[in-house]
């Protein structure tokens, strides 16, 4: 897109011009989506407490209920405790949405739509979540209240144990997949529901649900939110927030939310292809970038956008439901339920998925098309490695490649990977776009 | 030379390293809280890792064949393990430090003095 | 580059320049906490520089460890250890005196040091902007298991890791049974203190 502008503009302006433009779409849809979040959490509450919820503001389902709340929360007074740290005080709450902002940036929303492509997102997006705990504990630590700091420690405690069963439930599709692209994790889905790496295996089958506790520990959500426990806590890290900066922090929460969701579908949910493949078995499929567009593919993306979508915000309907129905943990059993069951059980998974994967190249019902043109798509990215570090550990993978017979089907996967928006960073050229250089 | 249109190198990673290690050396020295020097040994451990990274780069020096390649970046792998590892250690004995005397001042730590 | 800017030369003014600014602040800062949230800015920034380096697999690797594990854990220390509030800890004026000068003589020598070799520069003549093209993880993976690389190049032959790395991960279990021990709770038994003797 920065090339295709660079035309008719300065380079440097086209290339600003790309950055800003994805980082409003990503702003809209991070903004747009805590708004409906929040309407979400009161109708679900309501209706899990057998209440209606908001029925006023906006018409007949209070549509308009958070718009109205965030108006209230723009007019209060923004309250600061005299013990507090001034500086990190007012910090805290944006350090927080930066880092769950950012990891918006190398996340793919359809075949190759993403900000910034990385041969590496899965792993920048775990570690850059793993930093949105820093501006919770910033901001229990600065308020100088005693609540503000239990629940500060309670989430540093819990943050960085549940890290490591998170990382592990996330190695096992990697590990299929034999890569860290989310893009190319995603595109090996395609195809029916039986493609989804959930079905991948029993392992995959449980770690998918060793996956959602572990994340729904790692952004707080009940049963997990001991950082700001009401009926302990006041309210844990926020107690001494008001205003603005408190809306803050809840936008950080229902992005971080949105995106283990989008990650859970990504990674187990096939991602943004639907349980029936309609665009595939039709023909339209995202085909490249700017030179091969067609509208087609590009009506088969916007579906995958809105697939995507529908996944993540079931996923985040799914949290609401569980934290009003589950009672809140006790830290022992928080940290219990870590260290005694997720992480031995992810661990089990891992091995296991491994030993499925050596066994049974094609997953659980053998199928004909063993996740075919991805396999070729990922040796092709791996080339350079390839040529000086031997190829004999991908031998069974290549028979398995060789004998689906959908050759065909395998080029136009293999060019379909590069997207129009991934050619933002025109500097870095990440393995999928190297791999559209050697097809066209 | 303009740092806005000319390609920097090695060179200023080294600079922006060598700013990273003195701060950790004057942060250990000047600190008294232990946590503080523990701080400043993380400034010193990531400057030094720069250089590592940056050598490792072909696209940084004049003559690529001299760069570390992946070797630099290995090394910069090791070194955070490290670097974590020691930070744990070294936290465990803050930690008893202050059980022991109430305070984490490193200069009332001198019954070993002679 | 006929007055363009350099993209990559940008970005590394500006995450250095925050690198840089940052550990200052956390020399001049009094502030336990504050110190440990510079530190967080200038390691975020180092981050950024490892993958305008094209090591992005280590700059994530340093958010996910330095950023998110370290020095949480840091915190988390402070935390444990602050005696009210906001630790602050004054150093004498002889000790900023002494340590300044130190400081100062030492990052002009090695200033000059990293200016001193023509070769280290810039990137290779011909090429307009110091790529960053990233490293395929892979790679990195292929040399921790013992792989020797063959780069084909004139000068050093790259090796494969797999004793570091084995070497590594048994060090990383000592210092868990380690530090776990050290910090744990021991509990003194003391006759005269009633809730024991019950």
């Amino acid at each position: 897109m920065a090339e295709a502008l660079s035309q008719y503009l300065w380079p440097s302006v086209a290339y600003l011009l790309t950055g800003i433009v994805h980082a409003l779409l990503l702003l809209g849809l991070v903004a747009v989506g805590t708004v409906i979040f929040i309407w979400m959490e009161r109708k679900i509450a309501g209706r899990i407490q057998d209440r209606l919820g908001p029925t006023r503001v906006g018409g007949k389902f209070g549509w308009l209920q958070t718009v109205a709340d965030g108006l209230k929360l723009a007019t209060k007074e923004d309250t600061m405790p005299r013990d507090a740290d001034p500086i990190l005080f007012k910090i805290a709450p944006y350090v927080a949405l930066c880092a769950s902002y950012a990891t918006f940036i190398v996340l793919p929303f359809a075949t190759g739509w993403s900000a910034v492509t990385s041969s590496i997102s899965i792993f920048l997006i775990i570690a850059i979540l793993g930093v949105e705990v820093f501006g919770v504990i910033l901001a229990g630590y600065s308020s100088g209240s005693k609540w503000s700091l239990f629940g500060a420690m309670r989430e540093a405690a819990q943050v960085v144990s549940y890290e490591v069963p998170l990382g592990l439930c996330v190695l096992v599709p990697v590990m299929i997949a034999g890569t860290m692209d989310l893009n190319v994790i995603g595109e090996m889905q395609r195809g029916w529901f039986t493609n989804w790496l959930v079905f991948h295996d029993p392992f995959t089958f449980l770690v998918f649900f060793v996956y959602i506790t572990c994340a729904t520990a790692s952004v707080n959500r009940a049963p997990f939110d001991l950082a700001e426990a009401e009926s302990e806590l006041v309210a844990g890290f926020h107690t001494e927030y008001s205003g603005v900066r408190w809306s803050v922090f809840f936008m950080a929460e229902y992005n971080s939310m949105l995106l283990v969701s989008f990650l859970a579908s990504i990674l187990f949910l096939g991602g943004w292809h639907g349980p029936i493949p309609i665009f595939t078995s039709t023909g339209i499929a995202y085909e490249s970038s700017a030179a091969a567009f067609s509208w087609g593919g590009f009506l088969a993306n916007v579906a995958g956008v809105a697939n995507l979508l529908f996944k993540g915000f079931a996923g985040v309907a799914i949290m609401m439901w569980v934290r009003w129905t589950l009672p809140r943990l006790r830290i022992d059993q928080v940290m219990r339920t870590c260290l005694k069951y997720c992480t031995p059980l992810a661990c089990f998974c891992f091995l296991g998925a491994a030993i499925w994967t050596w066994a049974f190249p094609g997953g659980m019902l053998l199928k004909a098309e063993p996740y075919a043109g991805f396999r070729e798509a990922d040796e092709m990215a791996l080339l350079p490695v390839a040529n000086s570090a031997g190829t004999e550990a991908r031998g069974d993978f290549d028979e398995s490649v060789q004998s689906s017979g959908l050759a065909s089907n395998d080029s136009a996967l293999s060019q379909s990977l590069p997207g129009e928006l991934a050619s933002q960073d025109d500097n870095r050229r990440s393995p999928a776009t190297a791999l559209a250089g050697g097809d066209n | 030379m303009n740092l806005l249109t000319d390609p920097v190198g090695a060179s200023h990673f080294m600079a922006v390293g060598a700013v990273m290690f003195v701060c950790g050396v004057v942060c250990m020295a000047t600190k008294r809280n232990g946590l503080g020097i523990l701080m400043g040994i993380e400034l010193v451990i990531n400057g030094a890792n720069l250089n590592f990274v940056a050598f490792g780069s072909e696209f940084l020096r004049r003559n690529p064949d001299y760069a570390l390649g992946v070797d630099g970046q290995l090394i910069a792998l090791f070194v955070i393990v490290l670097a974590a590892a020691e930070a744990a250690v070294a936290l465990a004995i803050a930690l008893n430090y202050y059980n022991n005397r109430a305070t984490i001042d490193v200069d009332r730590a001198d019954e070993l003095k002679g | 580059m006929d007055g363009h800017i350099n993209w990559h030369s940008f970005y590394f003014l500006l995450f250095g320049l925050t690198a840089c600014v940052f550990s200052v602040a956390v020399v001049l800062t009094g502030s336990i906490v504050r110190m440990a949230f510079y530190l967080t800015l200038c390691l975020g920034a180092t981050a950024g520089l490892f993958f305008l380096a094209g090591a992005g697999f280590v700059g994530a690797m340093q958010l996910l460890i330095y950023v998110g594990g370290t020095l949480v854990l840091l915190i988390f220390g402070v935390m444990l250890t602050a005696q009210g509030p906001f630790v602050n800890m004054k150093t004498r004026a002889g000790e900023w005196v002494i340590g300044g000068a130190a400081g100062l003589m030492l990052l002009g020598l090695l200033l000059q040091a990293a200016f001193r070799v023509e070769e280290w520069r810039g990137p290779p003549e011909g090429v307009a902007t110091a790529t960053a093209e990233n490293a395929p993880p892979g790679e990195i993976g292929i040399r921790m298991l013992g792989k020797p690389g063959d780069n084909g190049k004139a000068v050093g032959k790259e090796s494969g890791y797999l004793l570091p790395f084995e070497i590594v991960s048994v060090h990383l279990l000592v210092v868990l049974i380690g530090s776990a021990y050290l910090a744990r709770t021991k509990r003194r038994r003391r006759a005269s203190d009633p809730a024991e003797s019950t």
